[in-house]
């Protein structure tokens, strides 16, 4: 019951903040991290390039794209509709991982 | 294993610093110093050049200035006793793809004294997807889809392009579209004729964990063996590696931006910071040319 009352006014607080990312996935080192994130629908989920070297956030699906990251760029996606979204770096696709919407 | 002797050749040739000449011979390709040719007198007029990897647009430590760096590699194409017929430029002409690197990339190619630019795109130069940006500038030869062929001095050259559409995990590229007109393309030249081959992604596996190779290279391969004479050139890994096949000769070309950790070393395929003194011993260009015999020859040199 506690822990209800205090998220409240914190959920508020955040929800009114502009850009406001549910989840974060950082990309260091040639790898999406977390691999597997878990949101739920309406949620919008950002992603930070933290190498030297430009990275992209494209869907395989087509749902979402991003353009090319340098180093330091972010792109945020909102995400409506539940499911399983694999996405890949269109630059290196050795890279790879995916968003579960519930 | 064969990638490991063409990583020990590649050393061997970064090493030699004033370039190495490779002469086909007979489907068997011979390595002879370049100043030893040149004595020799039997290197022919330069048939093109081969220019690749220009990144425009990035200013990261690895090379803060690749505007100059490419500036150099055209000085050295254009103080070349005798012109090539025109050049290549095997992709990644701009880091990120946007329309004002395209403009200095532009600019500065256009200092060429050789007028003849043929160019296939590199996954930088794609990273909006359609390739808009490459294509309406550089997509004309080819009616705006990357691929076609031409013929120069009885030479048939075909650019392809194996960086769009990638799957998850996989290596570059060519798709159904693009094997068949290939298939189609080749077919009607005699195995007597000279055939290169040009793409940004190597058009063979050269390290699968990053993606070095096109999903279709034995297909590829097969297609080419029944030639006498094949010189398959790519970009994309920022260094020489070269392997022979019969009479198929692979040869990936050096950067004019930075070079790039060897296969498997290091967390992934990004810029390789070198002391500033070796930077020029790591960039460069490749110029191939037909000699007196009639045969394709490859010539290597670095800035440095």
């Amino acid at each position: 019951m506690k822990f209800r009352i205090l998220a409240l006014p914190l959920l508020a607080l955040l929800a009114a903040a502009p850009a406001f990312a549910d989840a974060t996935v950082t990309i260091k080192n040639f790898d999406y991290s977390p691999m597997d994130v878990t949101i739920k629908a309406g949620d919008t989920v950002t992603w930070k390039n933290l190498d030297g070297e430009p990275h992209t956030v494209v869907s395989v699906d087509g749902a979402f794209r991003s353009k090319a990251l340098d180093e330091n760029d972010s792109y945020s996606f909102k995400f409506d509709k539940p499911g399983t979204y694999k996405y890949i770096c269109s630059i290196h696709p050795q890279m790879k991982a995916t968003i579960t919407v519930q | 294993m064969n990638d490991k002797t063409s990583r020990r050749d590649a050393l061997k040739c970064l090493g030699m610093g004033a370039g190495t000449l490779f002469t086909l011979s007979s489907g068997v390709f011979g390595a002879v110093d370049l100043a030893e040719a040149a004595t020799r007198g039997n290197v022919g007029a330069p048939l093109f050049v081969q220019i690749s990897d220009s990144h425009i647009g990035f200013n990261k430590d690895a090379n803060p200035d690749v505007t100059g760096t490419l500036k150099e590699s055209i000085a050295m194409v254009n103080t070349l006793p005798v012109q090539p017929g025109f050049a290549i430029h095997t992709g990644d002409i701009t880091h990120l793809s946007t329309a004002e690197q395209f403009d200095t990339a532009q600019q500065i190619l256009s200092t060429l004294k050789t007028s003849e630019l043929h160019a296939v795109p590199g996954e930088h130069d794609v990273t909006d997807g359609p390739g808009t940006e490459f294509f309406n500038r550089f997509g004309k030869a080819s009616g705006g889809r990357g691929y076609y062929s031409f013929d120069s001095q009885g030479v048939h050259f075909v650019a392809l392009v194996n960086v769009m559409n990638f799957k998850a995990g996989g290596l570059g590229a060519l798709g159904d579209d693009q094997l068949t007109w290939l298939k189609n393309d080749l077919a009607s030249r005699p195995a007597s004729q000279p055939i290169v081959v040009f793409a940004h992604m190597p058009l063979w596996t050269i390290y699968e964990p990053w993606g070095w190779g096109t999903a279709e290279a034995l297909d590829i391969a097969q297609m080419l063996r029944r030639f006498g004479s094949v010189i398959v050139l790519n970009g994309h890994i920022h260094q020489i590696v070269q392997k022979t096949e019969g009479n198929i000769t692979f040869h990936t070309a050096r950067s004019t931006a930075y070079p790039q950790p060897q296969a498997g070393v290091g967390p992934g395929p990004g810029p390789l910071k070198v002391p500033a003194g070796d930077l020029g011993k790591m960039l460069g260009i490749s110029s191939i040319s037909i000699n007196r015999a009639g045969k394709l020859a490859l010539t290597d040199k670095t800035l440095a």
